[in-house]
């Protein structure tokens, strides 16, 4: 992406988002049982889907890694997971927040929906220990696409076992969005919009510094030979630049 | 100014700030690691013009190309 239009992509960014929490806070009215308290929901819902929806896109550039063969798709991939791991230190952080002041409990174990986000956010937290156990760099590559490909199935599917379980407290995630009155609703899905091009902006910013980073590690091989680049593991995909 | 608004803010306000504080904290965590990490791109930027400067140093020094260059810096 150029620089003129990551440009834009900040701002709409930050516009959205400060305009979609200026809604929460001030037009949005404050809901009947749970008060001033429920403002957390313009914040945690939208982490929430946009990490699981960035899980889902790092599957489907993995795919596209395993039939192109193309290492940029590995590094989309890996970037999408990256970002959306973040988010999901954020929803579970936020979350047990928003547990703490409704139920009394920072973690409840027996509720489905928490238990379930946990099991994905620490199946994910796996995947960049296991690129940086696998030294070399096409099997690292592929091992972690069919890794992004199997757990972004399994994502929807937890998603949909979950609706289907019965919940005790946590309400459910769409539904509940769907019974919002107008106010709550414009709030939500602005908020939900500007996490979603945070989301695409920060994913933009990382692809574009690795990408940098690829080349110059390209020119200076053109410079000074294999010698002038120190030998180094790492989780991140390497990028071949001429 | 900050007594006024703790008397108009509900009692639970704090957990609300506490949850946008996470956001915030987090935002600024991941933006202060890409600054470290365009400190590094900075100083490899400065290493490359620094070995461009010399190569063209020596082709200046020596235009036939009679010097190996391979493995440079010279």
């Amino acid at each position: 992406m150029s620089g003129t239009r990551l440009r834009a992509l900040s701002v709409a960014t930050v516009v959205t988002l400060i305009t979609g929490y200026a809604l929460a806070a001030f037009v949005a009215p404050m809901d009947a049982d749970q008060g001033f308290i429920q403002k957390i929901f313009y914040l945690h819902v939208p982490m929430a889907i946009v990490a699981l929806c960035g899980f889902i896109f790092a599957g489907l550039c993995a795919i596209a890694h395993l039939r192109t063969d193309d290492a940029k798709w590995d590094l989309r991939a890996y970037v999408a997971i990256h970002i959306s791991i973040i988010l999901g230190v954020g929803v579970l952080l936020t979350g047990a927040i928003w547990a703490k002041a409704s139920w009394g409990h920072y973690w409840v174990w027996d509720e489905p929906t928490l238990v379930s986000f946990l099991i994905i956010f620490l199946l994910y937290a796996t995947y960049t220990p296991l690129r940086f156990s696998i030294e070399d760099r096409d099997k690292q590559a592929r091992y972690a696409s069919v890794f992004a490909i199997t757990a972004g199935a399994f994502v929807p599917l937890n998603f949909l076992a979950v609706r289907a379980a019965t919940s005790l407290v946590h309400p459910r995630t769409l539904s509940s969005a769907d019974n919002l009155p107008g106010a709550m609703r414009t709030a939500f899905l602005v908020c939900l919009l500007g996490m979603t091009l945070l989301y695409v902006l920060l994913w933009q910013y990382e692809i574009a510094h690795k990408t940098t980073v690829a080349q110059l590690r390209a020119l200076k091989r053109r410079l000074a030979g294999d010698e002038g680049l120190r030998p180094r593991r790492s989780a991140a995909p390497e990028l071949q630049v001429r | 100014m900050l007594l006024a608004a703790s008397n108009v803010l509900p009692d639970n306000a704090g957990y609300v700030a506490a949850a946008y504080l996470v956001f915030l904290a987090l935002l600024l965590i991941y933006v202060g690691i890409m600054a470290y990490k365009l400190i590094n791109v900075q100083r490899d930027v400065a290493e490359i013009t620094e070995l461009a400067e010399r190569r063209l140093d020596t082709d200046a020094a020596d235009p036939a190309g009679t010097h190996d260059r391979e493995g440079t810096p010279a």
